[in-house]
């Protein structure tokens, strides 16, 4: 590589950092947890014994993991403002990613909640627990550790879908990788580099995840 | 070595009366017009085949099931009619007045052993935590896991699960002593600590309700004996009675297969 290269990769480091934690990150992070509050409501709905709560969640999962996520971005973006509901880039974004993250992790915690044994409500019944204070105390504690890997997945996934969001005007990773790219005409050096970023970040997010897992592992026969 | 009798006085009503009780699954009936009574201090085994219904008897009584007909009584002061499915508010004060120690121990494997303990008395009847705490490490010392209460559930052996199981429905302070055949899923050598406790437990006066497959047990820690099979209370009486000379067909064929079961 010549020494032109070697600068553009330098100067074009701290644009792409700069849009990934500002960015990518924060973006991702604000609508995994909006989308996780959005996933808890929408599994105890599906668990639910009324059929038309359970209705609804079931519809509106169908619809999220149904339609590409590309799409619903651009809904949101391009699609609203015709009948006068115009977001911003940066909170369309945050809409349509925590949207798309509570469809999926619905299922995960959904799942994660039936596999706790029976015999833990009715232990939780039996000490004179109402349903909500078993779910919170007893229930979905034991949840959290089945979700983990599975809600981990899911996030690391939407790390890399908030490249999307350059699509809507977003400022992040990708984006200062395109426009820089675009500029200097090196296409494979900037996208690479953006790639290495990314994965980067996942790395990182791996760690933590198996951290978490060694956390919540305490109580668990190893 | 009998348990001794605390005489109830005869104006007393029975710690727990059960009349006409019925339950069904869908098409199955397992439960066809249970009567029960047991006095304060008194202990009641139930014996029968598995599938008999022994298990759901209990599990009405704790509300861990809704029965579809027939009453509960408790202690003369709380009575409940299941001809209506009984509000959320009633079945919760009949929960209220019985522990249950279930075959598989269902301890909370993310907490720790006296957290376990004291999770009723604190989180929900709301007791000062400093004396949930001192009464839970008292009970915890008496069966011999005072060390463990730190521990994790997946750190005890079976037996040792099962008495914590014990404690924890001891420190709910109940009226009532639910056992749902508490030794059925403990390794043989292990059965004879958590019995053992269970007869101390009678012979303080306790008011128990033991489903059961342990005939001896049965024999020397209840006060009455009750077969049932097929949904019904078949005979009751006296242990010694009942299990040496049964009166009915199916008891005798039922004893007879647990005497011989090859």
């Amino acid at each position: 590589m010549t020494e032109s290269t070697w600068q553009l990769v330098l100067d074009s480091f701290w644009p792409l950092l700069d849009g990934a934690i500002r960015g990518t990150i924060p973006l991702a992070l604000s609508s995994f947890a909006i989308g996780l509050v959005l996933a808890l409501g929408l599994a105890l709905m599906r668990l639910s014994g009324r059929a038309w709560v359970s209705g609804i969640a079931r519809g509106y999962i169908s619809i999220v993991r149904g339609t590409p996520l590309l799409v619903q971005l651009f809904v949101i973006f391009y699609g609203l403002p015709s009948i006068g509901l115009v977001i911003d880039p940066w909170p369309s974004a945050v809409v349509a990613f925590s949207l798309n993250v509570g469809g999926y992790a619905a299922e995960v915690i959904r799942a994660a909640i039936l596999s706790v044994p029976k015999g833990q409500w009715e232990a939780a019944y039996m000490i004179g627990m109402s349903h909500r204070r078993a779910l919170g105390r007893i229930i979905l504690p034991q949840a959290a550790r089945v979700s983990v890997p599975p809600l981990s997945n899911t996030f690391i996934s939407l790390v890399k879908d908030t490249s999307l969001a350059s699509l809507i005007l977003v400022t992040e990773l990708f984006r200062q990788a395109q426009e820089i790219a675009a500029f200097s005409q090196e296409f494979m050096l900037l996208y690479l580099e953006a790639a290495l970023l990314y994965w980067v970040i996942c790395l990182v997010l791996s760690s933590g995840q198996g951290m978490l897992e060694k956390r919540l592992d305490r109580y668990v026969a190893h | 070595m009998s348990p001794t009798d605390p005489s109830p006085a005869k104006t007393q009503p029975p710690l727990l009366a059960v009349r006409g009780l019925r339950k069904s699954f869908g098409a199955n009936r397992v439960l066809d017009s249970i009567d029960l009574t047991v006095d304060r201090g008194r202990v009641l085994a139930l014996i029968g085949p598995s599938g008999s219904g022994k298990t759901t008897i209990l599990r009405c009584l704790n509300g861990l099931e809704l029965a579809d007909g027939g009453t509960i009584d408790v202690a003369g002061e709380l009575s409940i009619d299941f001809a209506q499915a009984p509000p959320k508010k009633r079945l919760s004060a009949l929960r209220d007045r019985s522990a249950m120690v279930f075959q598989h121990y269902n301890l909370f494997p993310h907490k720790t052993v006296l957290e376990n303990v004291i999770e009723g008395p604190v989180g929900v009847q709301k007791r000062p935590r400093a004396d949930a705490v001192a009464e839970a490490l008292a009970l915890l010392d008496r069966v011999g896991l005072g060390d463990k209460r730190d521990s994790y559930p997946f750190e005890l052996s079976g037996g040792q699960q099962q008495r914590v199981g014990i404690v924890r429905a001891l420190a709910l302070k109940p009226q009532l002593l639910l056992f749902d055949e508490p030794t059925s899923a403990l390794d043989p050598e292990l059965v004879g600590d958590v019995l053992r406790l269970i007869k101390e437990l009678a012979r303080e006066g306790w008011t128990m309700v033991i489903v059961t497959h342990e005939l001896e047990f049965a024999r020397e820690v209840a006060h009455e004996v009750a077969f049932v099979d097929g949904g019904v209370i078949v005979e009751r009486g006296d242990p010694k009675q009942l299990l040496r000379h049964p009166q009915h067909e199916r008891t005798k064929q039922f004893l007879h297969r647990l005497l011989f079961p090859f």
